[in-house]
């Protein structure tokens, strides 16, 4: 029997950040024999500028040694655990957390891009206010090396887009796991310049057994709607997995089930089409990275 | 939906002396004004008056051809004519049209086959146009096995159930619209489906209305095609939130203007 095969009309944004490219497909998830899946999803280490009080011992253990360091911290992930991306959440610029002023947290991301090469994204620390101040000095400070600056909401996009858009990096629209407001964005975000192709979407996912279905559907929606020629919704995907995966109260319970608790939260998200996994645990990644080769070895 | 931009059309008094001038200007600015509102292709027709339309057909492809790659719908009822065209196309073509009538099937069919072009199958004959759904039905078959006879894909063929003007035909209208589901269960893969759109308001005072609310009952049939006025904002817009009711965009705000990015 002839196997039925789609026809799709158009594929995912080639994003490129830094030299790695993501994106690009032009079938759904795996279908290896129906359309071409040029570049793997990609797992990004996070990196905090100050130490993370909320981090389960088991977590925190990995890194103890580098908290109060964040670019030791990061040295670590790419020597130790061999990292090829790094997320660097600036956490510190948040009033309640440190309150670090943009011109430090752009010192930050200067020394950082300095001493290491590889694709880094940048993300604010959730207080609108302040990361309209916070993401800008980045941006400025990491010219030119096209990084993946978040996150864009609906309700605060104009600056954080003008910034990214000015420095040539490429921008996170965030949305609350709706599509409808996931596509809506992109086209605001699109109106004031900046190229679709410099968008990734983050659809906002829930951990395993916190609605990790329902991000799944909304992923699949999605990506069905850009392969069928919805182009503001072509853009590849972001998933923050570690951050959910350890909120889990099963995943807090003990060592073993936290890591399983975020390996088993990438697992589905890669079969829904995630295209960054930005996790924690490095045992996690190291699994997460063997399940990748796995689908890729033909 | 694929929409054909029905404007350069020799019956058109600006284009028609535009023909006669050579003006390339004034055809290449219909050309992109279209594709700027939203044609995927563009119908090429140099009109019944023309003296020369083997001649005029060339020089609207190539004056169009300079300024666009979208495909290009060769209109005449002339086969020659169609095959003057192709002889200088080089953007992708769909031919526009042949009838039930054997003799065209002959002659278009494997010239469709030959040039990779679609192909628009309107459902008349020598005997004139139809009257009711069966006999549409009847003539769409015919289209559809002369296709399959010479092995030229099914889903290539865009069948057109004709069109008549609401002020003439008031009776047939339903007929027209329950002809295009049928077209589609003739063959495997199923037809295409297109309207001539403008013609159902020939003659009437409320055009741009009567075409686009026609259009979105069509739509809601499993129309896939039309040829029409992209330039009409209103009738884009209500072919674009028909799509959406039948759910082959999603949602947002800015929906409208989300399809126009394509």
């Amino acid at each position: 029997m002839e196997p039925v095969l789609e026809k799709w009309q158009q594929e995912v944004s080639v994003v490129t950040i830094g030299t790695l490219k993501i994106g690009g497909q032009k079938t759904l998830p795996y279908l290896f024999t129906e359309g071409p899946i040029p570049n793997k999803p990609v797992i990004a280490f996070e990196v905090w500028d100050i130490a993370p009080a909320d981090w389960p011992e088991e977590l925190q253990k990995n890194y103890q040694d580098v908290f109060s360091h964040t670019i030791a911290w990061a040295e670590k992930c790419v020597r130790q655990y061999k990292a090829g991306m790094l997320c660097l959440r600036l956490q510190g610029a948040h009033p309640d957390f440190g309150n670090k002023s943009a011109e430090e947290e752009a010192e930050l991301v200067a020394e950082l891009l300095k001493r290491m090469n590889l694709p880094l994204i940048i993300l604010g620390c959730g207080d609108d206010e302040k990361d309209n101040l916070v993401i800008p000095a980045c941006c400025e400070a990491a010219k030119d090396k096209r990084c993946l600056v978040g996150s864009a909401v609906q309700d605060n996009y104009k600056t954080i887009a003008a910034a990214v858009s000015a420095d040539g990096h490429n921008i996170i629209a965030e949305s609350p796991i709706d599509v409808n407001i996931a596509k809506q964005l992109n086209i605001l975000i699109s109106d004031l310049g900046l190229a679709l192709e410099k968008i990734v979407i983050n659809p906002t996912i829930g951990a395993l057994g916190y609605g990790l279905e329902y991000a799944y559907s909304i992923m699949e929606r999605a990506r069905l709607a850009a392969l069928s020629g919805d182009k503001p919704l072509a853009s590849p995907f972001i998933c923050f997995v570690g951050q959910e995966a350890w909120r889990a109260k099963e995943a807090k319970a003990d060592a073993a089930a936290g890591i399983m608790w975020e390996v088993l939260t990438a697992a589905p998200l890669i079969q829904a089409g995630a295209d960054i996994l930005v996790m924690r645990h490095p045992k996690a990644i190291e699994k997460v990275n063997q399940y990748i080769d796995n689908l890729f070895r033909r | 939906m694929f929409i054909i931009g029905e404007l350069i059309n020799g019956m058109y008094p600006n284009i028609d002396k535009a023909i006669k001038a050579k003006d390339k200007s004034v055809i290449q600015s219909c050309a992109l004004q279209q594709v700027k509102a939203g044609a995927d292709a563009l119908d090429i027709n140099c009109g019944p008056a023309s003296r020369q339309p083997v001649a005029d057909m060339q020089w609207l492809v190539q004056t169009v051809q300079e300024v666009t790659d979208k495909p290009l719908s060769l209109d005449s009822s002339k086969p020659q004519v169609i095959e003057a065209g192709l002889g200088v196309i080089k953007n992708k073509v769909i031919i526009n049209s042949t009838t039930a009538d054997p003799q065209k099937l002959q002659i278009l069919v494997p010239l469709a086959k030959q040039h990779q072009a679609k192909l628009i199958g309107i459902t008349i004959s020598n005997k004139g146009i139809p009257q009711n759904k069966d006999q549409r039905l009847e003539l769409a078959a015919n289209i559809v096995a002369a296709c399959l006879e010479q092995a030229f894909p099914t889903e290539d063929l865009y069948l057109d159930p004709i069109v008549m003007p609401v002020n003439v035909a008031q009776a047939q209208m339903r007929d027209i619209i329950e002809s295009i589901r049928e077209f589609k269960i003739i063959s495997e893969p199923a037809p295409q489906t297109i309207v001539g759109l403008s013609n159902v308001s020939q003659g009437t005072s409320v055009r741009s209305l009567i075409n686009r609310t026609f259009l979105t009952m069509a739509l809601a049939f499993g129309l896939e095609a039309a040829i029409l006025d992209p330039l009409d904002r209103e009738l884009m817009d209500a072919a674009i939130t028909a799509e959406l009711i039948l759910n082959k965009q999603i949602y947002c705000d800015s929906y409208l203007d989300a399809y126009r990015k394509r």
